[in-house]
């Protein structure tokens, strides 16, 4: 397969994540559809490492990684947080920073 | 064989991602993500990239799924029809694909002549756990270490959001996720409830 139909599946998938930011009002499937765009971010990088032959691109996705994993652990605190306080859980609703 | 499993996979990923965007069981959603990132891992695999397809399969679909289910079992709750924004539903799905032909027309148009190759031929250890490893340890070792204390001050910040405050004066003046909150079921007679819902 040629490293262009990869770009093109992740340029997919990431408008796809891109929709559901837009359309989605819950707090945890926003940050699935974050994961989406990142996972499309993280394919085009193995991707374009393959094609060019060297393995950086790799330690990229890996660093990537590692970066979504935190914005998990802190988006999902901030979740529960928001749960406990009971608020509702819907980001139209919570527009306002006063707690 | 290659095309088949490309397309397979590929099937698996969109169908995954069009699910976690459709499903309105939050619960379905994260189970589709699931057979998003295991397709990933295939496609990884493909690319000849073994380290990343591993590391995909246990971080993403072990451990950070777990913490997702965990959670959306713990707050639940399927949201309501309610369209605060008229045509929501209809212009989103306009942007996202604006978005998709944005990015293909930069794909199409870009002068990279080694798109439309299947890539060089590579030695047989490209991408397996000792190539990454070396590179890691020596050629990235500034940002390996930046990315360790990234997760530790995660998990402190993920500590400080959700912990459960100490019934009964607990020094929270310091912390600053929680300056003055009371836990919901705790029993303060005269006190304003501040975890009371704003509307």
């Amino acid at each position: 397969m040629s490293i262009e139909w990869y770009i093109v599946l992740s340029s997919l998938l990431f408008a796809t994540g891109a929709m559901g930011i837009l359309i989605r009002r819950s707090p945890v499937v926003i940050l699935l559809c974050l994961e989406l765009m990142l996972n499309a971010g993280n394919l085009a990088l193995v991707a374009f490492s393959r094609m060019v032959g060297n393995q950086q691109g790799q330690i990229f996705a890996l660093v990537v990684m590692v970066v979504a994993a935190c914005e998990v652990v802190v988006g999902l605190g901030l979740i529960v947080a928001i749960f406990r306080r009971k608020l509702p859980l819907d980001v139209d609703e919570l527009r306002e920073l006063r707690g | 064989m290659e095309a088949v499993l490309f397309f397979l996979a590929a099937i698996g990923a969109l169908g995954g991602a069009i699910g976690v965007v459709a499903m309105r069981n939050p619960f379905y959603s994260v189970l589709a993500l699931i057979v998003h990132l295991f397709s990933l891992a295939v496609l990884f695999l493909l690319l000849s990239s073994a380290f990343i397809a591993a590391a995909q399969v246990v971080v993403y679909a072990g451990a950070v799924m777990v913490l997702y289910v965990f959670v959306v079992a713990y707050v639940g709750g399927e949201e309501s029809a309610w369209e605060p924004i008229p045509g929501q539903q209809l212009i989103a799905p306009l942007l996202g694909i604006a978005i998709f032909i944005e990015l293909a027309v930069a794909v199409l148009s870009s002068s990279l002549l080694a798109l439309g190759t299947d890539g060089p031929d590579v030695k047989p250890g490209f991408g397996d756990p000792a190539a990454i490893g070396h590179l890691l340890l020596e050629r990235f070792l500034v940002p390996f270490e930046a990315s360790s204390i990234l997760l530790l001050l995660a998990a402190v910040g993920a500590i400080v959001l959700a912990g459960r405050q100490a019934v009964g004066g607990a020094p929270g003046a310091g912390s600053p996720g929680a300056p003055r909150e009371r836990e919901p079921g705790d029993p303060a007679p005269g006190a304003p409830t501040t975890g009371a819902p704003v509307r």
